[in-house]
């Protein structure tokens, strides 16, 4: 015996099922690049282009690092979701599953790699 | 009765024939700009990697990004960070139900396109 009523199981969950937690994902992590960014590029562009003693004690510096990490995780997170959207509207298949998981793992990687460099250049 | 207007009827908007506007042109710029941004993003990785393995590794990967090849990809970038950027604020706008009417969303669309480039321009000035 069912519990749950057919319309109560559907309401508020859409076309696929999953209801607004893309939409919402995407919300919050749009509204964190939007403070992130802005310190982001003023970061990453003063940096780029000096020496690399300069650049490194630049990244070893708590805010540079932190706003560093933070762009990156919010950032990869926000792509890999919008990439999946994109390739989902183009593609089919095998080709589609393929996609995707290129473009997890590609965000996935990024994430790993900067941390990594943060971690290092700050011990 | 199917045959009764046939000619006549409204056609389906399929992508090919569609007339552009600024409303779909700005949308699909929004699509564009970050999925393209993933290159930008890569090569910053890189040097930024580059950096905490040792000082040949960074001259290579900031030989690249500081060549004038690596100033073109990187300024396109700025302006496709901006862009997104603006047009993900007229997301965030739209999504608590305001400025959905066409006037105004066209005139968002403007806001986007101009205002990345001023913000590409003073970036550039500025960093």
């Amino acid at each position: 015996m069912h519990y749950l009523t057919d319309r109560k199981r559907a309401e508020g969950r859409g076309a696929a099922h999953k209801g607004t937690e893309h939409q919402w994902f995407m919300t919050v992590s749009s509204v964190a690049l939007v403070f992130l960014i802005p310190a982001f590029v003023y970061i990453f562009g003063t940096a780029l282009g000096r020496p690399h003693d300069e650049v490194l004690a630049t990244f070893a510096r708590p805010v540079p690092a932190v706003v560093t990490a933070l762009t990156l995780v919010a950032g990869m997170m926000h792509f890999h979701r919008g990439a999946k959207m994109m390739i989902q509207d183009y593609s089919h298949g095998l080709t589609r599953k393929a996609l995707i998981m290129a473009a997890v793992f590609v965000s996935y990687t990024v994430m790993a790699a900067g941390l990594y460099a943060l971690v290092r250049i700050a011990l | 009765m199917a045959d009764v207007n046939r000619g006549a009827r409204p056609l389906s908007p399929h992508l090919q024939i569609y007339r552009p506007q600024l409303t779909s042109i700005t949308s699909i710029l929004t699509r564009i700009t970050g999925n393209g941004l993933i290159v930008a993003v890569l090569l910053g990785v890189w040097w930024l990697v580059a950096a905490a393995v040792g000082p040949e590794a960074f001259a290579r990967a900031d030989a690249v990004l500081t060549s004038w090849f690596g100033d073109l990809v990187l300024t396109a970038s700025l302006w496709a960070l901006w862009y997104h950027f603006l047009a993900g604020l007229r997301h965030l706008y739209w999504d608590t139900g305001r400025g959905l009417d066409i006037v105004t969303a066209e005139r968002l669309g403007l806001a986007c396109l101009g205002g990345s480039v001023v913000l590409t321009v003073l970036t550039v000035l500025v960093v």
